[in-house]
This record gives C-alpha cells, sequence and structure tokens, in this order.
C-alpha cells in the first residue's frame, strides 16, 4: 500500500504551504478528517491528533475570540509530533501565533481557497481511494458495452484470446493477466492495469502486442468498475452448467459480492460473442427485463391453463 | 426400447427447476429419452422442448429410451420423477 505523505496533498490540490514546510514529509496515516472546534476550546482530552487537521470558518473566528495566551495554549496542543498537518479553508489570514507554533514543531500549515465542506470532500475522496482495501486478481478485465466484466479462468482456457476479439469487436481492454482492484465505498471495486503491463497483451504465439498502437485509444480504458464475473473452464461432462439463469451465482471479492456466470469452454464456441451477449443481458436485467424470469412466469400461466383445460 | 408411464402430482408441474433436474438426468445417457404428452413428443435431453409442453398436476406422460443403456435411462429418469415431479 501507498503511503501517503503531507506533500502529496500539495501536489494534489489546490493547496499552499503557509508554514511547517520541515514537516511536509510527515505520513499521513488515517483518511478520517477532524474539525478540532471542541478542542478550541480547551477540551484535548480525546483529540485525534494523529488525523489531519482541517480550520474552517467557525473555528478560526472561535479562535480569533480567544486571549492571545489562551491561542497559544490551543495551538501548542494542536500540533503535536505526529500530527499530519493543519489545513485551512476559504483562504482565511492565519494568525502569527499559529504560524509560529506550526514552524517551532514542524505542522505543516495549508491553505485553501475553497469552501470547508467542499474541501472535506474532496480530501477525503483522495485519501479513501488511497487506502482503499486492495488486491489483485489473476484474470482481464474489459469494458463491454459499459459494463465491466471480469473474465477470470485457468492459465491456457482462453483469456487473452477471448480479449483480443472483444477489442476487434471494438470494446475496451482494461487490465491482462493481473487485474488491480481496489474497494471503494462497501459495494464498489475498481479495476486497473499494473502500470508496467498497461495496454498490453499476452497471447500466445504472437508474444506481447500492444493493444493501443494496435487498434488505437478507443480500445483501452484506465480503469473500470467491476459489474460482473466470466469465469472459463474447460468443458466438464459431468458438471452442470446453469441452463436457465434464474439463479444468479456471485463470486466474493474483498467485501462486495459479484455476479458470476461460470462459461464452459469447447472448440468451435465463440467466447467473444457469448460474453458480449451476457454483458448486454446483465444491462437488461438492470434495467429491469428479466428474460429467464418472464419465461417462467409464462411456463406457470401456461401450465395453470392446461391444469383448467384437464379438470 | 424402453417405455414407462408417471403422473405428475407435483403441484407446478413440470416447471424450469425440475425439468432442469430432468433433462441433465437424461443428458447423462447415450440412448435416445423421449417425453410425450398430449399427444406431443419431445427430446427429454431439450430443456426448451420438455418445457414448451407445458406439462400441469395430473398429467400422463409417457418416457421412452432406446439405445445401448435403455434401461439405466428410464430408471434414471424415473427416480428423478419420483423425487421431484409425482409417480
Amino acid at each position: 500500500m501507498a503511503m501517503v505523505r503531507t506533500k502529496d496533498l500539495l501536489e494534489n490540490f489546490n493547496l499552499t504551504l503557509v508554514a511547517g514546510k520541515d514537516g511536509i514529509h510527515r505520513e499521513i496515516i488515517t483518511s478520517d478528517i477532524s474539525r478540532p472546534g471542541i478542542e478550541m476550546t480547551g477540551y484535548f482530552k480525546y483529540y485525534p491528533k494523529e488525523r489531519l487537521q482541517l480550520i474552517g470558518k467557525t473555528e478560526m473566528a472561535y479562535f480569533l475570540d480567544l486571549t492571545f495566551q489562551e491561542q497559544k495554549d490551543r495551538v501548542e496542543k494542536l500540533c503535536t509530533d505526529i500530527t499530519p498537518g493543519i489545513v485551512v479553508t476559504r483562504g482565511m489570514d492565519i494568525p502569527e501565533v499559529m504560524i509560529d507554533a506550526a514552524n517551532e514543531s514542524a505542522v505543516p500549515i495549508l491553505r485553501s481557497p475553497r469552501k470547508t465542506t467542499r474541501v472535506i470532500s474532496r480530501l477525503t475522496n483522495f485519501l479513501e481511494a488511497r487506502y482503499a482495501p486492495f488486491t489483485a486478481i489473476h484474470g482481464v478485465l474489459v469494458d463491454i458495452y459499459g459494463v465491466g466484466v471480469l473474465i477470470t479462468g485457468q492459465s491456457g482456457v482462453g483469456k487473452s484470446e477471448t480479449a483480443l476479439e472483444l477489442v476487434k469487436r471494438g470494446h475496451r481492454l482494461v487490465a491482462d493477466d493481473s487485474v488491480e482492484i481496489r474497494q471503494e465505498d462497501y459495494d464498489t471495486l475498481i479495476g486497473n492495469s499494473p502500470p508496467l503491463i498497461e495496454h498490453l497483451l499476452e497471447i500466445r504465439g504472437l508474444g506481447i502486442i500492444n493493444v493501443m498502437t494496435l487498434f488505437g485509444a478507443g480500445a483501452v480504458r484506465s480503469y473500470k468498475k467491476i459489474s460482473m464475473i466470466i469465469n472459463l473452464e474447460i468443458w466438464d461432462q459431468k458438471k452442470q452448467y446453469d441452463r436457465l439463469g434464474l439463479d444468479e451465482d456471485t463470486m466474493k471479492i474483498m467485501d462486495v459480492h459479484v455476479p458470476k456466470s461460470t462459461i464452459p469452454v469447447r472448440p468451435g464456441r465463440n467466447l467473444a460473442v457469448i460474453i458480449e451477449v451476457a454483458a448486454m443481458n446483465f444491462r437488461l436485467k438492470r434495467m429491469g427485463v428479466n428474460a429467464a424470469e418472464e419465461f417462467s412466469e409464462r411456463l406457470t400461466t401456461m401450465i395453470e391453463q392446461e391444469k383448467d383445460d384437464m379438470e | 426400447m424402453k417405455e414407462q408411464t408417471f403422473t405428475i402430482t407435483a403441484d407446478t408441474g413440470v416447471h424450469a427447476r425440475p425439468a432442469t433436474l430432468l433433462v441433465n438426468k437424461a443428458g447423462q445417457y447415450e440412448s435416445d429419452v423421449e417425453v410425450s404428452y398430449n399427444g406431443k413428443s419431445v427430446n427429454l435431453k431439450s430443456i426448451m422442448g420438455v418445457m414448451s409442453l407445458g406439462i400441469p398436476k395430473g398429467a400422463e406422460i409417457s418416457v421412452t429410451a432406446t439405445g445401448g443403456d435403455e434401461e439405466d435411462a428410464i430408471n434414471g429418469v424415473s427416480e428423478v420423477i419420483k423425487e421431484h415431479l409425482g409417480e
């Protein structure tokens, strides 16, 4: 997991370093952000000192109303040796006493011209993404009609060949062979390629090919939400494959259950078309049209009718 | 050729899920297995065919098997029917 340091915030956001520049290499160890309002009153019992501190208009206004001695005491307690930084929003002026304390304890003070709520949400998003649970899976990730399909299966079953055919049919390759997956929120998985092998596809007999230079920028994407999993496996005579599509199988990646279909591979089966249709059918289901269920209802009606005719 | 007659007692008739069980069982044998109901006869190894008959509760169906393992096929299918569909 990549470490996040205070200087990463400076590089990624519209922030200016006002004081404490000796501390810009401090590590931010949590994505939580603290607004030290209660601390301004002098109550430091539960002060979350390891978090990034955010001072908005209210906190600053209260601070300015304090006596000089109180101000000095508060900022000294705010600037601990593990506090990664203090962000002051709305482009507010920063009092001398705060700057002095920050310089002395090497806690960076960063100023943002934006409103407090915006700053909180953007910082949280950034930190959450960096601290998101992370895993890597052997498979191929392709964007098919806007549906992120993760193709899994044993080595040599034909994942990369299928991906190539899908790209040729106008779909987009995200990652081949190894897919890095991070979880955002509770229910979203985002997949991307390891930087070294981005846009590359390995085809037995051809070697490594570059999909972007061969097929153009429209044939690749850098990341994509994973919506479904297609598991390819060599056709097993004894195994029963899904015939109806009434039940939805899932696979758990980190905390998220992703719909999964197992497709048996046999010479002469055009996997690219089958996967393409699986993606379209997935979209259709999410739009509320479920062919299998509709059929099942039709069958019920027909059987009922037959029964009535018999009686 | 082997033939056996069954009566469906399951409330839903031969619905999608029991039909799948039946078809998967029939698919395990080499013999040609057919089911007929109401004068129509379909291949018991084809799921869409079996469901298209729309067999209700109380219906009489007959299953025929022709081939090297016809005896086993009839017995296998009979087991599935007795377990899930009727007698």
